[in-house]
């Protein structure tokens, strides 16, 4: 293999690893904070769509993008009063949203562009790539989160308060910290990500809309929050390593030798596998914060 | 205490009833936005499913809870033992690969059908039960891993379809199931077979090794409590292990009967389009059911109306299919608020504020 076709792998790693570790960055604030969100996939293929609509009406992919992170942070803001301020049950909250999506996403599309399960986003609508790297501005944007998530949650006072009412909301409360804001916050911040994850899904990447069009990278995202320790820098890293899993599927794919003797769709199951066996290796290495997916009640 | 138990019962029955007028008046608004008229959409859909005497309306609407009744089975079991079990979706799948196994053998006619519900139940018990043990004994997130191995069964399953048993007449389908494996149709003209009443058998059965068999007691004291379960000498991961198969036997039975007894097709269909949703359905329906088998029936029953007027729904209104799972989805997130019905009830007391 040469330079070249490395090369060209690394730039497609980094379009099947944003939509991941970005909604892996949102859910680790989120769950800092002790909130569970397992409805990522469902923000990820609503967002994904309404991104789609946006773009196509307004001529402007910037729009569309914007439009799939408020509507994250709205599903944020939903959740959140669910599981933050009526310390309802957070898995089920999550599963609702994620059914909601795969009900909506194929109504939607057949409301609006009048076809069944499937549309091609117009090139006007898509999210043009940088010069010269042929990287998505998005991926960028991605990696600044990162490091700026980073940061944020280890070296600034409202990153001390997720953390501290993700691990003993108790101690935090009596000090003076509002709880359920702080949940609020992290909440809508971690599934605004998740929006801007399915607009660039949608508008930038894959250029169309099916209610598959998600494919278990919310689930996926939340394989990675485990694997990286809850660490958004190793969430980068690791986004990387189940990124290049997708790259890989689809050039084993073209590879004649391969084609010959794995048929494609058993090719597509290894991005799944891979999930699988990191996840099963990797668990017990890593510590989630002690007050997770528990809702907070004073006594 | 009988009478406080009828209260509590009362109660809940209230709450979930809210649940699902919030999920319909919800999705009313959505389905009006989006320029349909939801009234009309609503009379068409419970018209020609529940609302109805009609008996082909109705034993469609029975043939549509049946699929969702075992895949309830396999999320309710999953939550008494203390797991949330997503997975029937692709035990689903992987028990309706397994039916059409057998149905691609040449066999002797009475063979098909036991040798179908044993591969079936068996290939979906071993599916849930990698979860399973990912879940006992290594500890990973039941939630991510039951997801993952519904999308790998997708796939094998697609690839199965397409290479290795495709039907010779149609390209669209797998194999199908031939005649003496086919459960008997219970109405002519209708897709209403023996299926419902493997679903309601089965359904009754779990209920019994619930709250009547020593392993339905270990796995309802570890959902409640682990700690407290090992201390009473129960081992806890066994128990998580136990609900994982017998959740998976619950979903592979609901692909075996989607397979030899579901006219016409008898076969998985392209995009494996007439098994997808059944297993998503089934959380929908135990949730309903407040996870209890016996509420599981009526819930099915509910949901399996919600599928079979769907189609209605479109014919009369032009509401596209998919909206019914919006509904089940908004009636979820309703659910998943605790004492709904105290919730509205400070809310109007307080004039609305």
């Amino acid at each position: 293999m040469d330079i070249g076709a490395i090369a060209e792998i690394a730039r497609q790693t980094t379009y099947a690893m944003t939509p991941l570790v970005l909604a892996a960055i949102g859910e680790i604030v989120t769950e800092k904070a002790g909130v569970v969100n397992i409805g990522l996939e469902g923000i990820m293929l609503l967002s994904a769509f309404i991104a789609v609509y946006v773009a196509e009406a307004t001529g402007s992919p910037w729009l569309g993008l914007a439009a799939g992170t408020v509507l994250g942070a709205f599903l944020g803001v939903v959740h959140s009063l669910i599981s933050n301020y009526l310390k309802g049950d957070q898995i089920i909250s999550g599963l609702g949203v994620n059914l909601l999506a795969l009900g909506l996403v194929p109504f939607g599309i057949e409301a609006v562009w009048h076809v069944r399960g499937y549309h091609t986003v117009p090139p006007e609508a898509k999210v043009p790539a940088l010069p010269l790297l042929r990287v998505s501005p998005v991926f960028i944007l991605t990696v600044l989160i990162a490091i700026g998530t980073h940061y944020m949650l280890n070296n600034t006072g409202y990153g001390r308060k997720i953390r501290a009412v993700g691990e003993n909301p108790e101690a935090a409360d009596v000090v003076g910290v509002n709880v359920e804001l702080v949940q609020t916050v992290a909440t809508v911040y971690g599934a605004a990500l998740a929006g801007l994850a399915g607009a660039f899904l949608s508008i930038d990447w894959l250029s169309s809309i099916t209610k598959e069009l998600s494919a278990g990278r919310g689930f996926i995202a939340l394989a990675l929050v485990n694997f990286a320790n809850w660490n958004t820098l190793l969430a980068l890293a690791g986004g990387a390593l189940f990124g290049v899993t997708w790259t890989a599927a689809e050039w084993l794919k073209i590879i004649p030798e391969i084609k010959a003797l794995v048929p494609i769709s058993l090719i597509n199951t290894l991005p799944y596998i891979a999930t699988l066996v990191v996840v099963a290796g990797f668990i017990g290495v890593s510590r989630p914060p002690a007050h997770i997916g528990r809702p907070y009640k004073r006594e | 205490m009988e009478r406080q138990k009828l209260v509590e019962g009362l109660y809940r029955f209230a709450e979930i009833l809210v649940a699902l007028i919030a999920g319909f008046a919800i999705s009313g608004i959505i389905m009006w936005m989006g320029g349909y008229d939801p009234i009309k959409a609503y009379r068409a859909m419970l018209g020609s499913s529940i609302l109805t005497t009609d008996p082909y309306n109705l034993a469609m609407t029975l043939s549509f809870s049946a699929p969702v009744m075992f895949t309830a089975i396999t999320f309710a079991v999953g939550v008494r033992a203390g797991v949330f079990n997503i997975g029937a979706e692709g035990q689903m799948y992987i028990g309706a690969l397994g039916a059409v196994i057998v149905a691609a053998m040449s066999l002797p006619g009475p063979l098909y059908l036991p040798l179908a519900v044993l591969l079936g139940s068996g290939l979906g018990a071993l599916w849930g039960a990698i979860a399973g043990i990912l879940k006992a004994y290594k500890g990973v997130n039941e939630v991510v891993s039951t997801i993952m191995l519904n999308w790998i069964a997708f796939w094998i399953v697609d690839y199965t379809r397409v290479d290795l048993l495709p039907n010779p007449k149609d390209p669209s389908k797998t194999v199908e199931m031939p005649e003496p494996g086919r459960l008997p149709i219970i109405l002519r003209g209708t897709e209403l077979t023996a299926s419902i009443i493997i679903a309601v058998a089965v359904t009754l059965l779990s209920y019994y090794l619930l709250w009547h068999t020593v392993l339905g007691y270990e796995i309802r004291a570890t959902g409640m409590n682990p700690r407290a379960a090992r201390y009473g000498g129960i081992n806890p991961e066994r128990a998580v292990l136990w609900s994982f198969i017998i959740g998976g036997i619950a979903a592979g039975l609901a692909g075996v009967c989607e397979i030899a007894g579901r006219p016409p097709h008898y076969a998985i269909t392209t995009g494996l389009s007439n098994l997808f949703g059944y297993g998503f359905d089934g959380i929908t329906v135990s949730l309903i059911g407040a996870n209890h088998p016996l509420g599981i029936i009526p819930a099915a029953i509910f949901v399996g109306g919600l599928t079979a007027g769907a189609r209605g729904m479109q014919i009369v209104a032009g509401v596209p299919l998919e909206m019914v799972k919006a509904v089940q989805g908004v009636i979820i997130i309703a659910l998943a608020v605790p004492g709904l019905l105290k919730l509205l009830k400070t809310r109007f007391t307080r004039g609305g504020g």
